[in-house]
């Protein structure tokens, strides 16, 4: 199945690609789509250790944030979204140090805690952040290229596609290398790990960074298309739809958390659009489906469709 | 042969009113194979778990190679050369065995190169060599949840060995393995461990295994150590005899 992958993600991407050329506001709502997959990316690796983190969306929200701040004064998009991966990894390590000590349910309500006290802060704290306002993100340059905005918005969503490949890459050489099956051994003989001189705790800390980091990219990269950042980034909402999008995509490949993201947001449009107050209804029962029927998510039934079972 | 590799001196650890280790002394000589026998809840797990630095003595020492390595962590104590195997295998039952020997191969290298793959020719070359020596290469494959109890222990032991040990703490490497194939698992266990010059500490109940292949016997009791020596000098003592030989007939 892992062959595959490459091929799926380039037939993803040229479907991407058309859309957005079809129509401006589908480029939208699919560079959203990627930053969500990217940041969920970084649940995924979590997963992976048996762990599930609801308060990712702190990430995400620091990540977007950095860029609302920075941006008259850093006010290149490329410079900002290395200063928000850079940042967020910094609070990653921070918070992890200490959340990575719990396991399972310790472990999602701690991250929960966490970003409920960082959606606290930026609610509280008007005069930096003007509260529920949020604050506005104007067009920027792109690696030193000022731009007019419909160029800018190609850019980013450019950019947006060319991460979520780097990003499925490089996690995808990390997943099977001793690092990243240890990081799977944490799920299920952490103790052994020990008793192989392999310090679990660093495993498990390492990849919370990196997930962090990938949480700060996808919320930079939200900034910048949204252009506009609100507390509600930081809501446990906003965390639980993470989980929601992981579980949707399947956390059998990289792959997994791009389909969930596309298919989160496009049924969250059209389910808006056409059934207004009953969206949540809709992408309720989805999940449930999914859950009862294929526990493996959209890849897994991708991986099942093209034959080969075993997701790994 | 003379050479004590670990002592362990004075060890005492009570869970509650449960003496699990009752002022236990004992020495370990490089190269030789130890068996410890004795009843159900006599401290033998606990002895090993001391020893590897999983459990922490109320009081005494151990030391390995001269070095105090009480209080020490299970990971430390691994990396000066002490692994064990466990009396419920440890495995990571979501990966194949190979994967699983693999992985212990790729810790003695530490494992932080994120990029390489686990499975790349050295560490793969050398976990199916380890499970070709255990006679285990047909289910080099087999996701470990999916082995039955033999296998398990055997799988469990391999990965120990894989790290490379100067000592093997090994907890009833048998049970669990059936009648027919336990002779020659051992044989084939006790070669592996002979041409990698490994000392042995092991967890038996079956006396016919510690009597071909100990070099020396210690039988545990209470905590206690109540008698050590060659197996045909111990496997003869008669308080040994009606206390052990009856434990063997419910193990
Ligand atoms: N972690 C523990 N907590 C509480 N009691 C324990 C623990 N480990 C062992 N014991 C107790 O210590 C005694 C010795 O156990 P153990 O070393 O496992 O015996 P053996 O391996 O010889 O069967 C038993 O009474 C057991 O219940
Ligand atoms: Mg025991």
């Amino acid at each position: 199945m892992r062959r595959y992958e490459p091929i799926l993600a380039l037939v993803l991407a040229a479907a991407m690609i058309t859309a957005a050329i079809m129509a401006p506001w589908l480029r939208f709502v699919l560079t959203i789509a990627l930053a969500k997959g990217i940041a969920v990316v970084g649940i995924l690796l979590l997963l992976r250790a048996g762990q599930v983190s609801f308060g990712h969306a702190l990430y995400v929200a620091f990540g977007a944030y950095v860029v609302a701040f920075l941006a008259p004064r850093l006010n290149d998009a490329v410079l900002l979204l290395a200063a928000a991966a850079v940042g967020a990894g910094i609070l990653g390590l921070l918070i992890g140090l200490f959340v990575t000590r719990y396991r399972q349910i310790f472990f999602g309500m701690l991250n929960l805690a966490m970003s409920m006290v960082f959606y606290s802060l930026l609610e509280k704290l008007y005069h930096i952040t003007h509260g529920s306002d949020g604050i506005r993100v104007e067009v920027m340059p792109v690696a030193g290229q000022a731009l007019d905005r419909v160029a800018y918005e190609w850019s980013i969503f450019g950019i947006a596609l060319a991460l979520a490949f780097t990003v499925g890459l490089l996690v995808r050489l990390y997943l099977s290398s001793p690092m990243g099956e240890a990081l799977a051994g944490i799920k299920t003989r952490e103790t052994r790990l020990e008793f192989m001189g392999v310090p679990a705790r660093g495993v498990l800390l390492s990849a919370y960074v990196m997930s962090a980091m990938l949480g700060g990219i996808g919320g930079a990269i939200i900034a910048m298309t949204s252009r506009h950042v609100t507390p509600l980034l930081a809501y446990w909402t906003s965390s639980g739809e993470l989980v929601f999008i992981a579980i949707l995509g399947g956390a059998g490949g990289v792959l997994g958390p791009f389909l969930g993201a596309a298919a989160f947001e496009l049924v969250r449009i059209y389910a808006a659009a056409s059934f207004a107050d009953a969206w949540q209804l809709i992408l309720g029962s989805v999940l449930l489906l999914v859950i009862l029927f294929a526990p493996g998510g959209l890849w897994g039934m991708a991986a099942r469709l093209l034959g080969k079972g075993g997701t790994r | 042969m003379t050479e004590v590799l670990l002592q362990a001196t004075g060890l005492r650890l009570a869970f509650g009113g449960v003496k699990a280790a009752d002022n236990i002394d004992l020495g370990v000589m490089k190269g030789e194979f130890l068996a410890i026998i004795g009843p159900n809840g006599a401290g033998k797990t606990t002895f090993i778990n001391m020893s590897t630095g999983y459990l922490r003595p109320n009081a005494g020492e151990i030391t390995y190679e001269g070095r105090r390595i009480t209080g020490m962590s299970p990971r430390a104590i691994v990396k000066l050369g002490i692994a064990r195997s466990f009396q419920l295998p440890q495995l990571f039952i979501e990966h194949t065995v190979e994967q699983n020997i693999a992985l212990a191969v790729a810790s003695r290298d530490g494992i932080w190169s994120p990029l390489a793959p686990l499975m790349r020719p050295r560490y793969r070359d050398e976990a199916r060599d380890l499970l070709a020596r255990f006679g285990l290469s047909a289910i080099a494959d087999t996701r470990a949840d999916a082995l039955n109890e033999g296998a398990r222990k055997l799988a469990d032991i391999a990965m120990a060995v894989a790290l490379k040990p100067r000592l093997l703490l090994m907890d009833e490497p048998t049970s669990g393995v059936a009648a027919s194939e336990k002779m020659a698992i051992v044989e084939t266990l006790v070669n592996v461990l002979r041409d990698a010059k490994v000392t042995a500490v092991f967890v038996e109940h079956d006396m016919d295994v510690v009597e071909r292949f100990a070099d020396r016997v210690a039988v545990w009791s209470q905590g206690r150590i109540a008698a050590l020596g060659p197996p045909d000098q111990v496997l003869n003592d008669p308080a040994v005899l009606r206390d052990v030989i009856g434990i063997e007939r419910h193990a």
